[in-house]
């Protein structure tokens, strides 16, 4: 486990904030010289903190009007592999992401769709129809806001 | 660029059969348009000792008014909390909440969650394993 110092904890927060920043333009903000900015983003790299970035895309602009989480609980637990409900689940290119949880769900789903309409048919014709899929609940996403975290 | 941020701007160029600063131009649009609105780093909390992530999701009491705006107004005030949701459905708000450990996890639970206003119900689900984690848009 890597422990991070006061410098660190900002540059984690401005580069999640925004990772186009330079080491030079960090660096300036930070009282450090731009070599020693690179040395220390690329420690963070190394060690596996930043694990990458991500575009942060406009979804409604894009024509993806709705977000829809869904709890997904199997239905057939031991008969279904949860490999062969995993391998389905992420070749559906609408689930944004899959989480195995513990709780009174095994699954949860993040599912974008043009519309409720288009939502209906992800579910109908791609969840619904997933080995080994039991109870679904589903919950419409309104609003999302990243925090920054511990740092 | 969704599949592979850290594409060089040339080699996206070469893969789309364009010049560097056509795709430049393009580029620009998108950000000009705001659709594109920008790019994050993705922290690894485990990677900082950060072994527990908790989806709590939350039922208020819609009996007050202020409920809502009161509730998200003290959870950004959480430290581990790293995401915030509002639902329309039978959960309200969802926080993801991230902890060392177990005990760790107890006691923000305790000193944190549980004192957060106008709660109704909470219900845990604890993550076992992110199994696809890169919320791609399928454009």
């Amino acid at each position: 486990m890597m422990e991070l110092d006061e410098v660190d904890r900002g540059l984690l927060k401005a580069l999640a904030e925004d990772a186009t920043q330079s080491a030079g333009a960090l660096g300036r903000r930070f009282g450090l010289s731009q070599p020693a900015t690179w040395r220390r983003i690329k420690r963070l790299k190394d060690a596996g903190v930043i694990a990458g970035r991500k575009l942060d895309l406009d979804a409604e602009k894009l024509g993806f009007g709705v977000t829809v989480f869904l709890g997904v609980k199997l239905a057939t637990k031991g008969r279904v592999s949860l490999e062969d409900f995993e391998r389905a689940v992420t070749a559906i290119p609408e689930v944004q992401t899959v989480e195995h949880v513990l709780g009174m769900y095994d699954y949860r789903l993040r599912v974008t769709a043009r519309d409720i309409a288009d939502f209906e048919r992800v579910l109908r014709r791609r969840v619904m129809t997933l080995p080994g899929v039991g109870d679904v609940e589903a919950n419409v996403l309104l609003s999302e806001e990243r925090r920054p975290g511990p740092l | 660029m969704q599949a592979d941020p850290d594409m060089s701007l040339p080699d996206l160029a070469d893969r789309l059969g364009m010049t560097s600063s056509r795709l430049g131009r393009r580029i620009d649009k998108l950000q000009e348009m705001k659709v594109l609105r920008g790019q994050r780093a993705v922290i690894n909390w485990r990677a900082l000792g950060y072994a527990v992530e908790v989806s709590l999701r939350v039922t208020l009491d819609k009996t007050n008014p202020r409920a809502f705006d009161e509730f998200l107004a003290a959870a950004r005030e959480i430290g581990e909390v790293i995401e915030i949701q509002t639902f329309l459905g039978r959960v309200d708000v969802r926080l993801s909440v991230i902890a060392r450990d177990m005990s760790h996890y107890q006691d923000i639970y305790r000193r944190h969650i549980l004192t957060l206003p106008h709660i109704a119900d909470i219900e845990a689900l604890m993550q076992v394993a992110a199994i696809k984690a890169e919320e791609t848009l399928p454009i």
